[in-house]
């Protein structure tokens, strides 16, 4: 199976490639277009700033080409925002791949109860609805640290949602073959990795 | 609902596990990658790996030590000790770090927070504090492993720190630190109510009675320890399990909670 890891310049991209590995998969990290088309299955990772992550994926030919993959992709991170319609950060205009959904900054969300920024650690998964937790259970932890959320909790692409300081949030979302999780897979334990193997032994 | 994390600490020198009392008279305690796995099994949150090596061919195997903990194992991960520019984070997160920790490079150069928050994000960026109450009851920081006292009090730095960019503080209480006490937590207390960012306590934890009070009463968000886990006086799913019956979030281990059925 061929699994094209998509690099575009987000942060911290090879813990997700040695995760695969861990998982029993050998990725290609790779930003060719060709490779990424061909591939079994794609994975848009990555920590960033939204307006220059989404800026390098359309410098480098990739906006258009991942709207238009039709094998299964995963989004982790930042890749679960541009995925989004809009985000608050730089007020960029996202991948639109789940309609109404918008990466709000968590402070914007609880002007009169501050809370601490990032949402660092561990944190609970809910209402699961996707097969990606195939073998998880309601409530597990997954490792989160992000400023920013997916809003409205209830969409019609939710996968699962976790609440932090008053706000609940899509941490995961699913629309035909686009998945996407606010949380680190690859930085959260033997359960992270099940989520991977989930992904990649998708029928 | 968002669990306290516990990170156990380990001190690396030349590429083996150190721990050291009141930041002297260190013990070896194993092999970093397998000691950090055997962690992540029982239910540690995150790692702390500290390079307490001062040779420049200490350093590079540091930073092989890096991206083998990087493919080996599946949480997250902080490394510091000797941090001292933008090249070392940008070297350490290549390496495969999730964190990197600036302690004494940032009382120095303080804008060195600025850069590292800036070219890679505030989620990167720990910034490290060592300070002592002195005999006057103020808390001043230090810089080269707690061996040089600076003209810096704890609480204004660590808000400047915060100002700058940094995604955590890890406070670590020289007073504290190896005595086995007890976290200081009326420090922790006052940083946690005037700080918008995370903070991890550090030094001090002999009992599991230790980390409940430095949640509890000190409300870190993140509790660190060396010794007590590498010497075994405190197994982290029974200190998970403690904390839990207290009414403290703690994520328990799927693992450890299938051993329990």
């Amino acid at each position: 199976m061929n699994i094209a890891v998509i690099n575009y310049g987000a942060g911290n991209i090879c813990s997700v490639v040695n995760a695969l590995r861990r998982v029993g998969a050998d990725p290609l990290l790779t930003d060719d277009p060709e490779k990424i088309m061909a591939a079994d299955r794609v994975v848009l990772p990555g920590q960033g700033e939204a307006g220059h992550t989404m800026a390098s994926l359309r410098q480098k030919g990739l906006a258009d080409l991942v709207r238009s993959l039709r094998q299964p992709v995963l989004g982790i991170c930042i890749g679960q925002q541009l995925f989004c319609e809009y985000s608050e950060e730089g007020e960029t205009t996202c991948l639109g791949l789940f309609p109404g959904v918008r990466a709000r900054r968590f402070s914007s969300l609880w002007p009169d109860t501050p809370q601490k920024i990032p949402h660092i650690g561990w944190n609970t998964v809910h209402s699961l609805r996707s097969p990606l937790f195939d073998g998880i259970a309601e409530g597990a932890f997954m490792y989160f640290i992000h400023s920013f959320c997916c809003i409205p909790p209830h969409s019609p692409f939710t996968a699962s949602i976790t609440e932090y300081g008053g706000v609940t949030f899509c941490s995961a979302l699913k629309k035909d073959n686009f998945y996407a999780v606010q949380f680190h897979p690859e930085k959260s334990g033997s359960l992270g990795e099940r989520l991977l193997s989930n992904f990649l032994h998708l029928s | 609902m968002l669990a306290k994390r516990i990170i156990p600490c380990l001190d690396v020198k030349d590429g083996r596990t150190v721990k050291g009392t009141c930041f002297v008279n260190l013990r070896e305690a194993g092999d970093p990658v397998e000691l950090g796995k055997s962690y992540s099994e029982q239910g540690a949150d995150e790692l702390v790996y500290l390079d307490i090596t001062a040779s420049h061919e200490g350093r590079r195997t540091f930073t092989r030590l890096v991206s083998r903990i990087a493919a080996e194992i599946s949480i997250p991960f902080t490394v510091g000790g000797g941090v001292g520019g933008v090249e070392d984070v940008a070297c350490l997160l290549d390496a495969g770090a999730d964190k990197v920790s600036v302690n004494s490079a940032a009382l120095r150069n303080p804008a060195i927070i600025d850069s590292i928050a800036g070219r890679f994000g505030s989620q990167v960026c720990v910034a490290a504090i060592d300070a002592r109450c002195e005999e006057n009851g103020e808390w001043r920081c230090y810089v080269n492993g707690g061996r040089i006292p600076v003209a810096r009090d704890l609480f204004s730095w660590a808000v400047e720190v915060a100002d700058r960019g940094a995604g955590e503080i890890l406070f670590t209480s020289m007073n504290h630190d190896g005595s086995r006490r007890g976290f200081a937590n009326d420090a922790l207390a006052r940083l946690a109510k005037t700080l918008p960012i995370p903070v991890i306590a550090s030094g001090g934890a002999g009992c599991m009675q230790d980390f409940a009070d430095a949640f509890s009463i000190g409300h870190a968000d993140a509790a660190l320890a060396a010794g007590v886990f590498h010497f075994g006086d405190i197994a982290l799913p029974e200190l998970k399990i403690f904390l839990q019956k207290q009414g403290i979030s703690t994520r328990i281990s799927p693992t450890f909670h299938e051993k329990l059925h």
